[in-house]
């Protein structure tokens, strides 16, 4: 990557707000994230980080602010300015989204090759060959099997869907990925596998990640910097290990706080 | 724009810190006031003081872990200087992987990684080329006295001395200018220490700048070149 680039944000947020009538959703966030960063957004259910990361990814419409996207060809654009046809380019190729639940991201009745595929085919591949073969690549970067690429994730286990899921994600070379409480729900010990992978992969492929999650573990393991909310604002930010160290909100210290020791 | 003088590669200048602990009534803890202290290349500077006086948090804030209320953190970044007392993240982020070396007290582990990895990673996140890294993390580990049964092993389970000399290998494994050192021989045996002695004179005529925290005499008077104690940047409440 050339230094100028280097120096440009790949995401301009600038006082990004939405109201649910005259319920605050979220209110007056802003932030720039740099190519390869790595952004948790913390904060209880209700702090506005699951609004946030809807309107960041554009599934939701803000009701004040704006999304500047640096494009792949340098260009800087509104992301509520794109054409439908162009945001859907965007969610397709250079965005990705893991949520949660992993049937809400993957299609539980094709199969594990074909869910990975579908991604490369949206994008104008149409050589069999070379989709299959960057499937099971993939499968095998995310610890399945090969012999299960022919398998629906229906029958697989809540770890190994949620590994479909980014395989499916990263497949298009994304250089943004959302990802909704990725370890959610699953069992610690293929939670700490999972991160394991993420953080590997988030490292090597240079991704910028923007990452909503209640787990602080999980934000300081993946995460560079951290933003915390509550009640729609942003109260505290900074790097990840300085917020979750010496937390300077009464909020955030609350938080930090609040969290067992193993 | 304030510049550290010529051959301090950091410089510490009227550095405040206290804790306001909203959880306990807003209370407020004082750590340390008007700290100001530069260490040169190839100096190893000690932190002196007891228990509590404020040695760990000062290592903190120098590394940007630990905000600083007021003052100047200047630490010299190849042809720039960077205040980490006021930069953005990604800045001291990128500080870290140039310049700051770390050795703290406690290792921080990661599933599913070995204990070699874990060295290893250190040099790469530095930009050591993999063979290398491998080869580096290899020789620092027997230098440390880890049996290399356990180099494949994720060291959750290592003793709180073995955890202590992966640490130790993560911090040195690096060229980085500037090592911070928090108590690295406080659970070590003294052949341990020893090697850490030694690992530590490699440095200083490599002409890195190390600041440190010991509390064992032997250490301390065989490293250091200079005993700053901070006691007299006790912060007047």
């Amino acid at each position: 990557m050339s230094a100028l680039t280097d120096d440009l944000p790949l995401l301009t947020v600038d006082r990004l707000g939405k109201n649910y009538g005259s319920r605050i959703g979220c209110r007056d966030v802003s932030f720039e994230l740099y190519a390869g960063e790595v952004l948790a957004v913390v904060g209880e259910s209700g702090s506005g980080k699951s609004t946030l990361l809807s309107l960041l990814s554009t599934q939701l419409q803000p009701t004040a602010g704006a999304i500047r996207y640096r494009m792949r060809d340098g260009s800087v654009r509104d992301v509520f300015e794109l054409s439908q046809a162009e945001r859907r380019f965007l969610m397709r190729t250079d965005w990705g989204f893991v949520h949660q639940d992993a049937a809400q991201g993957l299609r539980m009745a094709v199969s594990a090759g074909a869910n990975v595929g579908e991604r490369l085919m949206a994008v104008g591949d149409r050589h069999y060959g070379n989709i299959r073969h960057a499937a099971l690549d993939w499968l095998g970067r995310v610890e399945i099997e090969a012999d299960r690429i022919d398998d629906a994730p229906r029958s697989f286990s809540g770890g190994m869907r949620q590994r479909l899921q980014i395989a499916r994600n990263l497949v298009t070379n994304p250089r943004l990925v959302f990802m909704d409480e990725p370890t959610g729900g699953l069992d610690v010990s293929v939670q700490a596998r999972l991160l394991d992978l993420l953080r590997g992969l988030v490292a090597d492929l240079g991704l910028s990640v923007i990452i909503v999650t209640h787990d602080l573990a999980v934000a300081r393991l993946l995460s560079h910097r951290i933003m915390v909310m509550r009640q729609g604002r942003v109260i505290e930010t900074g790097l990840t290990d300085q917020v979750l160290d010496d937390p300077r909100e009464p909020y955030t210290q609350l938080l930090v706080s609040s969290v067992l020791q193993v | 724009m304030a510049h550290a003088s010529k051959d301090s590669v950091l410089r510490l200048a009227d550095v405040r810190k206290s804790f306001v602990m909203h959880l306990q009534g807003g209370a407020h803890l004082p750590v340390v006031a008007g700290v100001s202290l530069e260490v040169a290349a190839g100096e190893c500077v000690v932190l002196g003081g007891p228990s509590g006086a404020g040695k760990s948090s000062l290592l903190k804030m120098i590394y940007g872990n630990y905000r600083c209320d007021q003052g100047s953190i200047l630490v010299r970044d190849g042809a720039e200087t960077v205040d980490v007392a006021n930069e953005a993240p990604r800045r001291i982020l990128r500080l870290r992987k140039s310049t700051l070396g770390y050795v703290s007290q406690f290792l921080r582990v990661i599933p599913r990684v070995s204990a070699l990895d874990v060295v290893a990673a250190s040099a790469r996140d530095y930009g050591v080329a993999s063979d290398e890294a491998a080869d580096r993390a290899a020789a620092l580990l027997r230098t440390l006295n880890i049996p290399e049964r356990l180099w494949s092993l994720p060291p959750a389970t290592f003793s709180g001395g073995e955890q202590q000399r992966i640490n130790i290998a993560r911090g040195f494994i690096a060229d980085h200018p500037i090592l911070l050192l928090d108590e690295p021989t406080a659970s070590l045996d003294a052949a341990n220490r020893a090697a850490v002695i030694d690992l530590i004179d490699v440095k200083k005529k490599k002409g890195v700048a190390l600041l440190g925290i010991f509390h064992d005499e032997d250490v301390r008077d065989r490293v250091a070149d200079r005993i700053v104690d901070i006691t007299q940047f006790r912060h007047a409440a």
